[in-house]
C-alpha cells in the first residue's frame, strides 16, 4: 500500500476518534448510564443531546474543516504558492461580505438565498486572485493582493455594519461572523456535505493539472494541459467549498493554510496527490479545535473563528518564514 | 530531408519592444541547432515562438508542416518538448516525479519508467527519489532537461540549458542533445557560450535585434565579420588538432586571441 492511502486511512482514524469524543465529550457531563441510554432511548435527554445537539454540530465542523482544508491544497495548487488559503487571500472575507450584505438587505428570509451570496462572494474573490495570477508571476505580490482582496472585503462589512438601521441584526451577523459550529442542524449538515462532495469531486478533475503546474503554467501548456479549463475546475471546487464553509460556519481562518502543510511532506510535495489528505487533516483539526474550544473554561463559549485564528496566526508566521528561503532557490 | 521545424517572416512584439523581426529558421530532424546572440536579441522568443507561447504579429510558425497555432495543446506537446529557461519547480517533488512531468499521458508505472531513464541518461539516476528543493542548481537543471527528454517527442528545445552548470556538466548536456539528433531528433537550443555553439551545432542561427543574421554551418556563420558586427568581438577561426577552433576576444584587448577556443568538429 502507497503511503499517502495509508496517511489517509489513519486521517480518517482520527476523525471517527475525535468525532466520538466530540459526541461524548461536553458542557453536559454524562455518566456511563446516561450514555447507554442515549443509544437506547432516541426519546430521552442524552439522546436529545449527544444525537440532536453534539452530533450535528461534530458533523457541521468536520465538513467546515474539510471544505477549507481541501480549498487551501486547491489554492496552494493552482497558484504555486504555499502561503495561499482562502482566509489569507481573502475569499473567505468576500463570502462574509456577500452574506453579511444579504442578511442586512433583508435576503435572508429567502430559503438559500445567503448560501448563494457567499458562493457568489468566493467565486468573486476567487476569479479576481486568478486574473491576477495569471498576469503577475511573483508570490509575494500575489499574497500582497490578497491582502488587499481581505482588506477591502473586511472594511466592506464593516461598513455595512457601520449603515445598518438595526443594531441587533448588525450584532447577529457580527456574531456569526466570528465563526462557529455552535447550535447547527443536522439540516445545515445536510446542505453543506454535498457542497463539499461537489468540490471534492471538481478538485478531483483537477488533480493532475494542479501536479504538471508545478513546473509553471508555460511548461504546463508545453505538455498539453488546457489552463482554462484548469482555472475554471480550480475555481468552481474553490469557490463551492469556501462559500459552502462561510455560509455555514462564518470566518474560520487558517485551517485552509495548515491543513496542506500538516500533510504535504507525506505525499512528497505533490500537489495531486495532497487534496484527500488535507481535506480530511482539515476535517481532522477542526473537530478538535472545535472540543477544545468548547472544553476552554470561559463564561461565553469561545468562537471556533476566534480560537484557530489564535492558534493559526503564530503558525501562518512560521510558514511563511520557511517558505521565504524555499523561494531563494 | 524535411525541415521539421520551419519559421517564415516571423514578427513578434512584447510590451512594443520588437523580439522577431522577420526571422527566418529552418530545424531538420536529425540536426542540432544552436540559436546565439547578445542579451535581449530574441534567443528565447525565437524559442519560445516555436514552443507556441508567443504569439506572431506576422508570419508564420510550423511543426511538421502544421501551422503552429491551428493544433491542439495536446498534439503541439506530442510534436514539441521544451525545457524554458526559467527552473523554479514549486514544491519539493522527488526527481523521478518531476522527469515523470514530461510524460503526463502515460500510465504511471510507464512514465516511472520513462522518468528513470531520462534521468538516467543525464546521469542524474542517483537523484531520482532525492526531493528538488535539496539539490544544487546544477542537479536541478539536470531532472528538468531530464523531464524534457522523457516525452522523446520528435522536437526538442531548450532555452539556455547549459547556463548557471558547471564546465563538464555543460559538455554532458550538449553531448546528450548532440546524441538526441543524431537519434533523428530536430533539436533546438539557445547557448550564450559561442564556443560550445560553435563546437556542437550542426547549424548556427545568429540572431540580433530580432533578426536572424546569419543561419549556417558554424564556420560560416560564425564569421569575424559578423562576430564583430553583432558581438562587437574580434574573432577568427584558426586550425586546432581537431579541426577548426572559433577564437575570439575584446577589441580592447589588442589581438583576438586566446580568450575563448573551441574545437569545431567541421
Amino acid at each position: 500500500m502507497t503511503r499517502p492511502s495509508r496517511l489517509t486511512l489513519v486521517l480518517a482514524g482520527l476523525i471517527l476518534a475525535a468525532s466520538a469524543l466530540g459526541i461524548l465529550l461536553g458542557e453536559t457531563v454524562f455518566d456511563m448510564a446516561q450514555i447507554s441510554q442515549a443509544f437506547a432511548d432516541p426519546g430521552s435527554g442524552p439522546a436529545e443531546v449527544l444525537w440532536q445537539v453534539r452530533a450535528p454540530r461534530v458533523a457541521t465542523a468536520l465538513m467546515v474543516g474539510a471544505a477549507l482544508g481541501l480549498s487551501g491544497a486547491v489554492m496552494q495548487g493552482l497558484l504555486r504558492n504555499p502561503l495561499a488559503d482562502p482566509g489569507v487571500l481573502g475569499v473567505s472575507a468576500s463570502a462574509a461580505l456577500a452574506a453579511a450584505a444579504a442578511i442586512v438587505l433583508g435576503a435572508a428570509a429567502a430559503p438559500g438565498a445567503v448560501e448563494v451570496s457567499a458562493l457568489l462572494g468566493a467565486g468573486l474573490a476567487g476569479g479576481l486572485l486568478i486574473l491576477f495570477s495569471a498576469r503577475v508571476r511573483s508570490p509575494e505580490a500575489l499574497i500582497l493582493f490578497g491582502v488587499a482582496v481581505s482588506s477591502f472585503a473586511g472594511a466592506a462589512t464593516a461598513l455595512i455594519f457601520n449603515l445598518s438601521p438595526s443594531p441587533i441584526a448588525a450584532a447577529e451577523v457580527m456574531n456569526w461572523l466570528l465563526g462557529s459550529v455552535q447550535n447547527r442542524s443536522w439540516i445545515d449538515v445536510a446542505w453543506v456535505t454535498p457542497a463539499v462532495l461537489l468540490a471534492g469531486a471538481l478538485a478531483a478533475l483537477a488533480a493532475p493539472g494542479l501536479r504538471m503546474l508545478s513546473l509553471g503554467e508555460e511548461t504546463a501548456r508545453t505538455s498539453g494541459l488546457p489552463m482554462a479549463r484548469l482555472r475554471l475546475l480550480a475555481l468552481l471546487a474553490t469557490a463551492l467549498a469556501t462559500g459552502a464553509a462561510v455560509a455555514v460556519a462564518g470566518v474560520i481562518g487558517f485551517v485552509g493554510l495548515a491543513a496542506p502543510h500538516l500533510v504535504r511532506s507525506a505525499v512528497r510535495g505533490d500537489p495531486g496527490r495532497l487534496l484527500l489528505p488535507s481535506a480530511l487533516a482539515g476535517g481532522l483539526m477542526l473537530v478538535v479545535a472545535d472540543l477544545l474550544a468548547r472544553m476552554t473554561p470561559t463564561d461565553q463559549e469561545l468562537k471556533l473563528g476566534v480560537f484557530t485564528a489564535l492558534v493559526g496566526a503564530p503558525l501562518f508566521a512560521m510558514i511563511a518564514w520557511r517558505a521565504a528561503r524555499e523561494w531563494r532557490l | 530531408m524535411t525541415a521539421f521545424l520551419t519559421m517564415w517572416d516571423a514578427d513578434a512584439r512584447i510590451g512594443g519592444r520588437t523580439v522577431l523581426d522577420g526571422a527566418d529558421v529552418l530545424v531538420e530532424a536529425g540536426q542540432l541547432v544552436a540559436v546565439v546572440g547578445p542579451n535581449g536579441a530574441g534567443k528565447s522568443s525565437l524559442i519560445r515562438a516555436f514552443a507556441g507561447l508567443l504569439p506572431l504579429t506576422g508570419g508564420v510558425v510550423r511543426l511538421q508542416g502544421d501551422d503552429v497555432t491551428t493544433l491542439s495543446l495536446r498534439a503541439r506537446a506530442a510534436r514539441v518538448s521544451y525545457l524554458p529557461q526559467e527552473g523554479r519547480i514549486a514544491w519539493n517533488l522527488p526527481a523521478v516525479e518531476v522527469a515523470a512531468l514530461g510524460v503526463p499521458f502515460l500510465s504511471g508505472a510507464e512514465a516511472m519508467t520513462a522518468a528513470r531513464a531520462a534521468l538516467d541518461e543525464v546521469e542524474a539516476g542517483h537523484l531520482a527519489d532525492r526531493g528538488v528543493a535539496e539539490m544544487s542548481g546544477g542537479e536541478r537543471a539536470r531532472v528538468l532537461l531530464a523531464r524534457a527528454l522523457a516525452a522523446h517527442a520528435p522536437a526538442l528545445l531548450a532555452d539556455e540549458p547549459t547556463a548557471g552548470l558547471d564546465p563538464d556538466a555543460q559538455l554532458m548536456v550538449l553531448e546528450r542533445l548532440k546524441a538526441r539528433a543524431a537519434a533523428g531528433q530536430a533539436v533546438l537550443v539557445s547557448l550564450h557560450d559561442l564556443g560550445l555553439a560553435a563546437r556542437f551545432a550542426d547549424r548556427v542561427v545568429v540572431m540580433n535585434a530580432g533578426q536572424v543574421e546569419a543561419h549556417a554551418a558554424p564556420l560560416e556563420a560564425l564569421t569575424p565579420e559578423v562576430m564583430a558586427r553583432v558581438f562587437g568581438l574580434a574573432a577568427r577561426w584558426v586550425e586546432g588538432p581537431d579541426g577548426p577552433l572559433l577564437s575570439s576576444g575584446r577589441y580592447s584587448d589588442g589581438s583576438p586571441s586566446g580568450t575563448r577556443t573551441a574545437s569545431s568538429p567541421a
